[in-house]
């Protein structure tokens, strides 16, 4: 179960619009060990595809480095599909190496309906999980 | 004589958990041959024939290593070396 606030849902709603057509990728930190996502990092994509995503690896350190020094971590790694539907790809799930995140998808294929949906993918398993949303 | 190696959780099953490791060698290649020898397995997750794997990211203090000399490069006592998986994916 992903709990998250409306402003951070928004934001990474917007945040996949502007970047269409190509993918857009960040995280959400909180504090260790909470499952808290409270902090939004829009993340660049290296990539710069409308088929693929990847963080650029010396800003990846730099958030990383960020996070252990406030004792954070990533709850939720999201990404955008746009053209296809908001469900993990064999391509994300051989990629996903973050056991404990929450894996948000959001699909921009529709230009008025943004679907929005979280998983979890831990020993290459999808598990899809209920969004709840709050004020 | 030691460098320090800072392990992403999902490579921490080849540590005994620890998230921090300590090793030996005047070069990243040889840094990792050394960790393998106390952590075996560990370096076929890093390394493959054309050298360190393309979506795990290798960092000498604050720079990748793709942009310094790759597994040719010097370390010394004192640097740390962190490791990250890169966070890739897409639509198909």
């Amino acid at each position: 179960m992903l709990t998250l606030p409306k402003q951070i849902y928004d934001q990474i709603v917007a945040h996949a619009r502007r970047d269409h057509p190509d993918e857009a990728c960040g995280i959400i930190a909180g504090p260790a060990g909470s499952d808290r996502p409270e902090r939004f990092i829009p993340m660049t994509n290296a990539a710069r595809s409308p088929t693929f995503y990847e963080f650029d690896s010396t800003e990846q350190f730099q958030v990383w480095k960020d996070m252990d020094d406030k004792d954070e971590e990533p709850v939720v790694l999201y990404h955008s599909h746009t053209a296809t539907e908001a469900y993990p790809s064999r391509t994300d799930v051989s990629y996903a190496s973050e056991p404990g995140a929450h894996y948000v998808l959001v699909s921009t294929r529709d230009e008025d309906q943004a679907e929005f949906r979280s998983y979890r993918i831990i020993d290459n398993q999808i598990t899809e999980e209920p969004v709840t949303v709050v004020e | 004589m030691a460098i320090e190696v800072r392990i992403p959780t999902i490579l921490r099953t080849y540590t005994d958990g620890a998230k921090q490791v300590e090793g030996t060698g005047s070069t990243l290649g040889e840094l990792l041959l050394d960790l393998d020898a106390k952590h075996g397995g560990l370096r076929e997750r890093l390394v493959d024939d054309a050298g360190l794997r393309r979506f795990v990211n290798v960092y000498l203090n604050d720079e990748d290593v793709r942009f310094l000399a790759g597994l040719d490069t010097p370390v010394k006592d004192g640097d740390t070396v962190t490791v990250l998986p890169a966070v890739a994916g897409g639509g198909v």
